[in-house]
């Protein structure tokens, strides 16, 4: 068979190279950054980056219309974005994990309420809520992870169910109820941990996609209110200026779409290493 | 003396898509302190959801006990609350079923999974609980006991995990344990070494074993009073030596008859005619009526109530009080 261009280790090695210096760059923003990424410079602005001429001198990345430090502000804008991502991820995890493995363990009337209402929310689309309550209680990173985990919890629930109805039905799962064992210790203990690596891989895709709905939500002026940075409103303001300026949306643009690749990439390499059929585990 | 454990008419069904499957219908029977019973019956008879119903362990739905009573230690255990009956489960009545392949669990090793219901039901600490389970596997006639108590399911033949099984069924001293089928899976010589062992366990720890079976060498050889079923009833219930001398119920007639004998030449085996009858369409009389030689138009009608016939004996058959020789 011939080798594949990616393979599963080099995916893993290169997404997880890519999160792991996207993660360094947000602790390290201050470190990294040589300006204030709030302070203004007018006599500054709209400076290209080092690469073309007229690029001022320190600015590497160029500034923005109000000539702000464009690495700075990328460096910074991280922070938000990898906050809201992972918390999003980790609440709609935890949310969607408990209530389809509930719906799975209980079955009947309880499956039915915690399914039916996944299925609608799955019906509705779920930018459009994150709009509308964001637009109710305004803008901030604490409510876009409140947002965006309670939008995304459906595909944990769904997930989970179906591989908690098929454990369920193992004999040892029998085999423990008849020794009376209470229900979340069973949950807990043999259902569970069956379903750590498809959660593993579910939730780093879901992070790259949180990352992707909270620079989207910025972008659309309902996410992290100006002037904090973040990757998504910096897209928004660079908008503006896309043709005197198109650096400012072109480099923002450019750290959203390598971080999401990378963590898309780590998330398959980590399913084809976590999937037993893949041979070589 | 009373009973330890008395059920009456049990009666345990099915909803499926084809329609109310009765798979336990009103069976009745009595379990003594220290005595080993067997359930033998073909696929389909009732024995296993008989013994799951006694613990009320059948999924519902679909799944439904409709009625009867299960007494135990004074308490009606198809009354109890789900709360109570999980501390009866595991400690007073324990199980084990037919496949120890895949009755532990791949991932935790058997030292864990024996120490789960000594955690949980004695309360005893992670230390102390440990030594137990080294204790109950050399119990259950493992060797290296201590080696194998940290060693993973995979690790471990069919009869090991079965005697594992064993060992985690008696962990907290239950005075009745409940063998679903416990040897089916496993080859001939390893089943007469773990039924060897459910017997020794049984006489040192006086526990009381109900034993589910379709093997009636099995049975000839280690219990000691049988409950035969057919379709979800009991057809007869007698002390294992007068069965097969003489066996009451033609449906069990038949059974014993299709025993190859070692000692008599035939051409074929014996059979018995035509098929179990389908649980959606039960006949209205006798379940064996269809398939039985003797049988008569009052059969048809209703089925007929097990009724005494001789000490410890019951069958349920309308030419019960005929002389045995007409009734060949």
């Amino acid at each position: 068979m011939r080798r594949p261009l990616f393979d599963k280790r080099l995916k893993m090695t290169l997404g997880g190279g890519i999160v792991v210096a996207a993660i360094l760059m947000a602790i390290f923003a201050p470190l990294l950054s040589p300006f204030d990424p709030n302070q203004q410079d007018l006599l500054q602005r709209l400076k290209p980056p080092a690469w073309s001429a007229g690029a001022a001198a320190g600015h590497w990345l160029g500034t923005d219309n109000f000539g702000r430090d464009l690495w700075s502000r990328i460096a910074f804008g991280s922070r938000i974005s990898i906050l809201v991502g992972v918390s999003a991820m980790l609440l709609a995890g935890v949310l969607g994990t408990l209530l389809g493995m509930v719906a799975g363990y209980k079955g009947g009337r309880i499956e039915q309420v915690i399914m039916r209402f996944a299925d609608a929310q799955l019906a509705f689309p779920d930018f459009l809520l994150a709009i509308l309550i964001v637009a109710a209680i305004g803008g901030s990173a604490l409510n876009l992870i409140l947002v965006l985990g309670v939008s995304g919890w459906m595909i944990y629930a769904r997930v989970t169910f179906g591989l908690t109805r098929s454990l369920r039905e193992r004999p040892y799962v029998e085999a423990a109820v008849s020794h009376g064992a209470w229900d979340w210790y069973i949950i807990r203990r043999h259902i569970f941990p069956q379903l750590v690596p498809v959660l593993t891989v579910v939730s780093t895709l879901q992070v790259a996609q949180m990352i992707l709905a909270e620079t989207a939500l910025s972008f659309l002026g309902l996410g992290i209110p100006p002037p904090a940075p973040s990757w998504g409103n910096m897209l928004a303001e660079g908008r503006d200026r896309l043709f005197v300026a198109p650096w400012i949306a072109n480099l923002s643009g450019l750290a959203i779409i390598i971080v999401v690749w990378g963590i898309n990439m780590l998330g398959n390499g980590l399913r084809e290493h976590l999937d037993p059929r893949s041979g070589d585990l | 003396m009373a009973p330890l454990l008395s059920v009456r008419d049990l009666h345990t069904r099915f909803h499926t898509k084809r329609g109310v499957a009765t798979a336990v219908d009103h069976v009745s029977f009595d379990l003594a302190a220290g005595e080993f019973l067997g359930i033998v019956g073909e696929s389909g008879s009732g024995k296993s959801v008989t013994a799951l119903s006694l613990l009320r362990l059948i999924a519902s739905p679909p799944g439904e006990i409709v009625g009867g009573e299960v007494s135990f230690a004074g308490q009606n255990l198809l009354a109890l609350s789900e709360g109570a009956l999980r501390h009866i489960r595991g400690n007073d009545i324990a199980m084990i079923f037919q496949e120890p392949m895949t009755s532990l669990n791949p991932i935790y090793t058997v030292g864990d999974q024996i120490m789960e219901s000594l955690i949980q039901h004695l309360r005893l600490s992670r230390r102390a609980a440990r030594d137990r389970a080294i204790e109950l596997l050399d119990q259950v006639g493992i060797t290296s006991p201590a080696q194998r108590v940290q060693e993973y399911p995979h690790q471990l033949s069919g009869g090991m995990r079965q005697r594992v099984m064993i060992a985690m069924a008696i962990s907290c001293n239950p005075q009745i344990l409940i063998a679903d089928e416990p040897t089916t899976a496993l080859d001939v010589t390893i089943q007469a070494q773990i039924l060897d062992q459910l017997r020794a366990l049984q006489q040192e720890l006086g526990l009381a074993v109900i034993l589910i079976t379709h093997d009636l060498g099995v049975i000839a050889e280690f219990v000691s009073r049988v409950l035969v079923m057919y379709a979800g009833r009991v057809v007869e219930e007698s002390p294992v030596a007068p069965l097969f001398a003489q066996p009451l119920h033609p449906y069990a007639q038949g059974l014993l008859q299709s025993i190859p004998q070692i000692d008599r030449d035939m051409e074929r085996l014996e059979s018995i005619d035509g098929v179990v009858p389908s649980p959606f369409d039960m006949p209205p009389g006798c379940a064996f009526a269809p398939r039985c030689r003797q049988v008569m138009d009052a059969c048809r009608v209703a089925p007929p109530d097990l009724r005494a016939a001789g000490p410890d004996r019951r069958a349920a058959c309308l030419r019960l009080n005929e002389p045995a020789d007409t009734a060949r």
